[in-house]
C-alpha cells in the first residue's frame, strides 16, 4: 500500500474543502435570497443540500484513510474527541471540532422539519464557524503540502469565495428583513 | 387516508417563495412574495411536491397537516 | 370624551348595565351596587353555563360568539384555567366599555367571578390600557369588595389596535409581546401561562352578573332569538349627541340614531362595527335591525357595536382612506399580507380620494388586492380592513366614479369623521 492511504486521505481532505467552500457560498447565498431564472431558489438549495452531503462523503473517505494509515497512528477516538492525538494534536484537534460541527449541522439538516426552526437556524449556524476551522486544520497539517503554491492558492480562492458570500449575504436585504427590523 | 392539506403559517412565512417554485400547481404568490394557497386537499400526485416544498422552506412555515 | 360625557341617559327604555346610572346619575359604589343587585347568586359553575347557554348571550367584544360554548370549553380544559376580562377597547369607533367600566364596575368583577366559577379558575386578570384612568376606579372597586372572591389581578396593556385582540392579549399577559399569535391552539385550551383561558369582553361578563341573577328567559325579554340581550353601542359622527347607550339589541338603526339625538345633517352612510367594520348606506340601513344576523345579511358584521353617521357633505372614500391609513400603521407587522396589504391598499384608497385615477388602474388594481389580502394574515385585523375598503368601493361607488373624473374631493380639508384616536 505504501502511501497510498496517506496521498488518499490528503487529496480528499483536499477536496472536502471545495465541496465545504461551495456548500458555504451557496448556503449564505440561498438565505440572502439570491436567485435567477437560471439558478431560482429551490436548485441553489438542491445543490447545497447535496454538495454538503458529498462533502460528507469524501470527508468519511478523507477520515477513515487516515485512520487506517499506520503512519500517523491515528485512533478513531482521535477523529471525534478534539486535541486528544498525539500526532499534531492542535491541527488534527480542529478537524476534529470541525467533523463535530459537521455532524451536528447534518444531523439536524436531516430531520429539520421536526425541529424548532430556533434550534435547527442555531446548529446550522454553526457551519460559519465550522469552515473556518476546517480550513485551519487543513493548512496546519497539510505539512510540506501546504506549501505548494497550488494548494495555497487553492485555499486562498476558497478564503477569498466564502468572505464574498459571507459579505453579500451579511448585506442582503429584503422588504420582509427590513419590515421587521 | 386522511387528506393532507398545506398551511402557511403567516407569522413565519418571510416570503422566501420556494413554495411557489416547488409546488406552482397549488401556490402562487401575491405581489409582495407570500403564497396564496390553492383551496382543498393535496391531490396525490403532488403529494410528493408538497412534502418536498415543506422540507425545502427556509422558515418551515408550510406545513402539511392531515385532517 | 370621557365616560361621563360619554354615558348617555337612556330616554324611556329598561337600563340593565346602566341602571344604576340611569337612576342615580352617580357612579354605583359597592354598597349601592349591592343594595341594587344583592349578592352573587349561589349558582354552581354547570348550572353556570347552562343558564348562559339558555340565554343566547353572546360575546360583546366583536365577533358575537356564544358565550356559553367559550365557558364550556375552558371548562372543559385541563389543568389550573384562569379568566381574563377584556377592557381595552382597542378600537377608536367605541367607548362602551370604558363607559361600563366607569359606571358599574362591580357588574363587570361580579361576571368575573361568575365566569371564574362556571370554568373553575382561581385567578383573573381586568385588562385595560396602559395608563388608563380606569386602573384608578378599578383598583378602588376592588378594594371595596369583600375577600373570599377569587383574586382579580389588574393588567395594562399597549394602546395598539391589535395589542387587545385576544390572541394578543394572551401573548401580552404570558410573554409581554403584545402582538397576536397563531391560533390554534385557542386561548381555551392554551392561553395565558399555557393555562387554559377564558377571554371575555368586559360587557359580556357584566350580562353574565345579570343573568346568573335574574335567569335566562328576563334575558332574552330584550333581543332577537339570535341576538338577545341589551348592548352598549357607541354612537358617533353626525348625530347631535354622539356618546354610549344601552339599547334593545334588533333596534332599528335609524332608532340608535334617533336615540343620539337624531342626525344634524343629511346623511348618506353608517359606518357600523367599529374601524374594521362595514359601511352601510342611507336610507337603506335605517330599518335594518341591529342584531348579529342582520349584520351578516348585508356581509357586514355587527362587531364591536359601533354606528359612525356620515353626512352627505362628506366622502367616504377618504374617510375610509384615512382609516385604512390608520389600521396599516396599526398592523403588528407580523404576517407579510397585512404588513405590506395594508399599506398597499391605503396607498390606492388615498388615490382614489385625490381624483389621481382618471384611468382606472387603481380601482382595479385595487380590488385585486382586497380579494388576496383576507384569511391570509394570524388575526383577523387585515380582514377587517378589507372589508372596511370593499365596502367602501360598494356604498361610495358614485364618489369613486366622481374622483375619477378627476372631481376635486368635497372632504378635503374638513375635520374627519371617524374617529382614529
Amino acid at each position: 500500500m505504501g502511501q497510498t492511504l496517506w496521498f488518499a486521505s490528503r487529496a480528499t481532505g483536499l477536496v472536502s474543502l471545495l465541496l465545504l467552500t461551495a456548500t458555504v457560498v451557496l448556503g449564505a447565498s440561498h438565505s440572502g435570497r439570491v436567485a435567477t431564472t437560471r439558478w431560482p431558489r429551490f436548485t441553489l438549495h438542491a445543490v447545497h443540500r447535496n454538495l454538503s452531503l458529498l462533502a460528507v462523503a469524501f470527508l468519511a473517505v478523507h477520515v477513515a484513510t487516515a485512520i487506517v494509515d499506520p503512519y500517523a497512528g491515528i485512533a478513531w477516538l482521535d477523529v471525534v474527541v478534539p486535541f486528544a492525538s498525539t500526532y499534531h494534536p492542535f491541527w488534527l484537534g480542529l478537524g476534529a471540532v470541525a467533523l463535530d460541527l459537521l455532524v451536528a449541522v447534518i444531523v439536524t439538516s436531516l430531520v429539520r422539519t421536526r425541529l424548532p426552526l430556533r434550534v435547527w437556524r442555531a446548529v446550522h449556524l454553526a457551519s460559519y464557524a465550522l469552515w473556518p476551522v476546517a480550513l485551519v486544520h487543513g493548512w496546519g497539517i497539510g505539512g510540506s503540502d501546504s506549501s505548494l503554491s497550488w494548494v495555497l492558492a487553492l485555499e486562498g480562492l476558497c478564503l477569498a469565495a466564502v468572505v464574498v458570500a459571507v459579505g453579500l449575504r451579511l448585506r442582503a436585504t429584503h422588504p420582509d428583513s427590513e419590515a421587521r427590523r | 387516508m386522511a387528506a393532507d392539506r398545506l398551511k402557511v403559517g403567516p407569522i413565519m412565512c418571510h416570503a422566501h417563495g420556494l413554495c411557489a417554485e416547488l409546488l406552482p400547481e397549488m401556490v402562487r404568490l401575491d405581489e409582495w412574495g407570500y403564497p396564496i394557497l390553492a383551496d382543498g386537499p393535496v391531490p396525490p400526485v403532488l403529494r410528493s411536491d408538497a412534502r418536498a416544498a415543506v422540507a425545502a422552506c427556509p422558515t418551515l412555515a408550510l406545513r402539511l397537516r392531515s385532517d | 370624551m370621557t365616560a361621563l360625557d360619554a354615558a348617555r341617559l337612556p330616554p324611556t327604555d329598561h337600563p340593565r348595565l346602566l341602571a344604576g346610572w340611569a337612576e342615580t346619575g352617580a357612579i354605583t359604589r359597592y354598597s349601592g351596587h349591592r343594595r341594587r343587585y344583592g349578592p352573587l347568586p349561589g349558582l354552581d359553575g354547570p348550572r353556570l353555563i347552562e343558564l348562559v347557554s339558555r340565554s343566547g348571550l353572546r360575546g360583546r367584544g366583536g365577533a358575537g360568539f356564544p358565550t356559553a360554548r367559550k365557558l364550556r370549553a375552558v371548562a372543559d380544559g385541563r389543568g389550573r384555567r384562569i379568566v381574563v376580562a377584556n377592557g381595552c377597547e382597542g378600537d377608536p369607533a367605541s367607548a362602551k366599555d370604558g363607559v361600563l367600566l366607569e359606571l358599574a364596575p362591580h357588574l363587570v368583577l361580579d361576571g368575573i367571578q361568575l365566569a371564574a366559577r362556571a370554568v373553575g379558575a382561581n385567578e383573573a386578570i381586568l385588562a385595560v390600557h396602559t395608563g388608563s384612568r380606569l386602573l384608578r376606579t378599578l383598583a378602588a372597586a376592588l378594594r371595596d369588595r369583600g375577600t373570599g372572591e377569587v383574586p382579580v389581578e389588574l393588567a395594562e396593556v399597549p394602546r395598539r389596535y391589535v395589542a387587545s385582540e385576544e390572541s394578543a392579549l394572551v401573548n401580552h399577559l404570558t410573554s409581554g409581546d403584545a402582538r397576536p399569535t397563531v391560533t390554534p391552539p385557542r386561548p381555551a385550551r392554551r392561553g395565558v401561562r399555557g393555562r387554559p383561558t377564558l377571554v371575555d369582553n368586559v360587557e359580556t361578563l357584566a350580562h353574565i352578573a345579570l343573568i346568573a341573577r335574574h335567569g335566562d328567559g328576563w334575558f332574552r325579554e330584550a333581543g332577537t332569538r339570535d341576538s338577545p340581550g341589551t348592548t352598549l353601542v357607541t354612537v358617533g359622527g353626525a348625530v347631535a349627541l354622539p356618546g354610549v347607550y344601552e339599547i334593545d339589541l334588533g333596534m332599528p338603526v335609524a332608532a340608535v340614531l334617533a336615540l343620539a339625538g337624531g342626525p344634524v345633517e343629511p346623511l348618506q352612510a353608517v359606518q357600523i362595527g367599529g374601524l374594521g367594520g362595514s359601511w352601510l348606506p342611507l336610507p337603506y340601513a335605517d330599518g335594518m335591525p341591529f342584531t348579529h344576523e342582520d349584520a351578516r345579511a348585508v356581509e357586514a358584521g355587527l362587531g364591536v357595536a359601533a354606528l359612525v353617521a356620515l353626512p352627505v357633505r362628506a366622502c367616504g372614500i377618504a374617510e375610509t382612506a384615512r382609516v385604512l391609513r390608520y389600521l396599516a400603521d396599526e398592523s403588528a407587522g407580523q404576517c407579510g399580507p397585512c404588513m405590506f396589504g395594508l399599506p398597499a391598499v391605503a396607498d390606492d384608497m388615498a388615490v382614489l380620494a385625490d381624483g389621481a385615477d382618471r384611468s382606472g388602474v387603481v380601482v382595479r388594481r385595487l380590488q385585486e388586492r382586497l380579494g388576496v389580502i383576507p384569511g391570509r394574515g394570524a388575526c383577523a385585523h387585515p380582514d377587517g380592513a378589507v372589508r372596511l375598503a370593499a365596502g367602501a368601493l360598494r356604498v361610495f361607488a358614485a364618489d369613486v366614479a366622481r374622483h375619477a373624473r378627476g372631481d376635486s374631493c368635497t372632504w378635503t380639508g374638513a375635520p374627519p369623521w371617524l374617529p382614529t384616536a
